[in-house]
């Protein structure tokens, strides 16, 4: 088994990138990723700064609007609107798995 | 080379309409998507429904997918000389090749140099891959390596595409988190007529762990005290990533009290790091013997502890 020790880039909050980046890695049109910028599901580092910048997780959120346009044949609103719930969806579970994280292992109950 | 049935991926039949065919194409990618989907098992079951669909969706594809006849899916076919006279190979030369990357390569003429029926020489990026890789806490703890086979496309001289298995080694950054993603430019599927190769999307998953429960860059455990222990307090060896620590519990100790070990969660990348909570669970044994079961019902005698004395307040 040949290991090869490859370039990578960790898709998180430290590192940034352009939108054409985005536009680049994603597939995304450059109006299919204004119109994510201007409804608030991908946001730039600073909104005043020109050329923008964003986070390379952004990368993730091109990554499956595109997915979900192509997968589903989504038009832009379709694309927007299911990225919202999704991103509601991720805060919902994020709380849940965090809750969970607090409770106790072990639950046991009984009919008395 | 092994036959599939898109058809019964798609779950229609051979003669069903375009219409039809994308009818339960729509119907299986909402249960199976894998931004939408919670099986476990729905990324693996919608590459299958997405395979058959990029090939019944398109005319010609599906007329050469048809024309190798109804077969059981899985069996050895060899490929039609046809195939075999356009990529200047032999049956063997197929043994490797995937129907479904084969199917795409007619599609889009062959790799520059192939043989293909070539419907235009445009460009053609390479697919993008993801790969699912669970770690364990200890190897986000520690930041250690791990191993990503992928297999992916390749096109020979003849632009006949073969699967190969390449292996990347990836470090593990410490703290990092569940579901976060790291991307490998260019390690995805080959490129064709000049077009990109596409890349390798690695998304971590957090293995879960007989002890600890995480949450971000913090770490729950569980902590069994016997009543004595809680009562009396005691001192207690306490497992953490990084080694055993001592904890002292205080006397009168509850069950849910949580006790912070600060640092003793996963490492942040800036160093500041997470903590370990101990959260108390007061424990009882099953059974007990008669020297045991006295000094209990000595103990219910004597003491004025009223562990519901609260009942009667906020009844009244």
């Amino acid at each position: 088994m040949t290991v090869t020790v490859s370039e990578w880039i960790w898709l998180n909050d430290h590192g940034v990138c352009s939108a054409e980046h985005l536009s680049e890695v994603s597939g995304l049109s450059n109006e299919e990723l204004g119109e994510l910028i201007d409804i608030g599901v991908i946001v730039p580092v600073d909104d005043k700064v020109r050329p923008m910048e964003f986070q390379l997780r952004y990368v993730v959120i091109a990554n499956t609007a595109r997915r979900l346009r192509d997968d589903f044949e989504l038009d832009r609103h379709g694309v927007a609107l299911a990225l919202t719930l999704m991103r509601r969806i991720d805060d919902l579970q994020e709380e849940l798995s965090a809750v969970r994280a607090r409770l106790h292992h072990v639950h046991t109950s009984r009919d008395v | 080379m092994k036959y599939k049935d898109y058809y019964q991926a798609l779950g229609v039949e051979r003669n069903a309409t375009t219409a039809d065919i994308k009818k339960a194409y729509r119907k299986l990618a909402h249960q199976y998507h894998p931004d939408v989907s919670k099986d476990p098992e729905g990324e693996e079951k919608f590459k299958v429904v997405a395979e058959a669909y990029a090939t019944l969706k398109d005319t010609e594809k599906r007329t050469e997918y048809d024309n190798l006849g109804k077969r059981p899916a899985g069996e050895d076919f060899a490929p039609p000389p046809e195939w075999q006279q356009r990529y200047e190979s032999d049956a063997s030369a197929f043994d490797d090749v995937d129907l479904s990357d084969i199917l795409n390569a007619f599609r889009s003429g062959g790799r520059s140099g192939g043989r293909g029926q070539a419907q235009g020489n445009f460009p053609i990026s390479g697919e993008d891959y993801a790969v699912n890789v669970a770690v364990s806490l200890e190897q986000i703890y520690s930041g250690g390596g791990t191993d990503v086979a992928v297999e992916a496309p390749e096109f020979d001289e003849h632009g006949l595409p073969h699967r190969v298995s390449h292996t990347y080694r990836v470090t593990i950054p410490k703290g990092a988190m569940d579901g976060q993603r790291l991307r490998l430019a260019g390690k995805g599927g080959a490129g064709r007529n000049g077009g990109k190769p596409g890349d390798l999307y690695i998304v971590l998953t957090i293995a879960s762990h007989p002890l600890y429960r995480a949450n971000g860059l913090d770490l729950y455990l569980d902590l069994p005290l016997a009543p004595w222990e809680a009562v009396l307090g005691a001192a207690v060896e306490i497992p953490t990533l990084g080694g055993n620590v001592e904890l002292n519990i205080k006397p009168g100790t509850s069950s849910g009290q949580r006790l912070r070990l600060a640092k003793r969660g996963l490492p942040s990348p800036n160093g500041a790091g997470g903590d370990l909570y101990a959260v108390v669970q007061i424990v009882v044994p099953k059974e007990v013997g008669k020297s045991e079961q006295a000094l209990y019902e000595q103990l219910a005698a004597a003491s004025t502890f009223r562990a519901r004395e609260h009942f009667a307040k906020e009844t009244k």
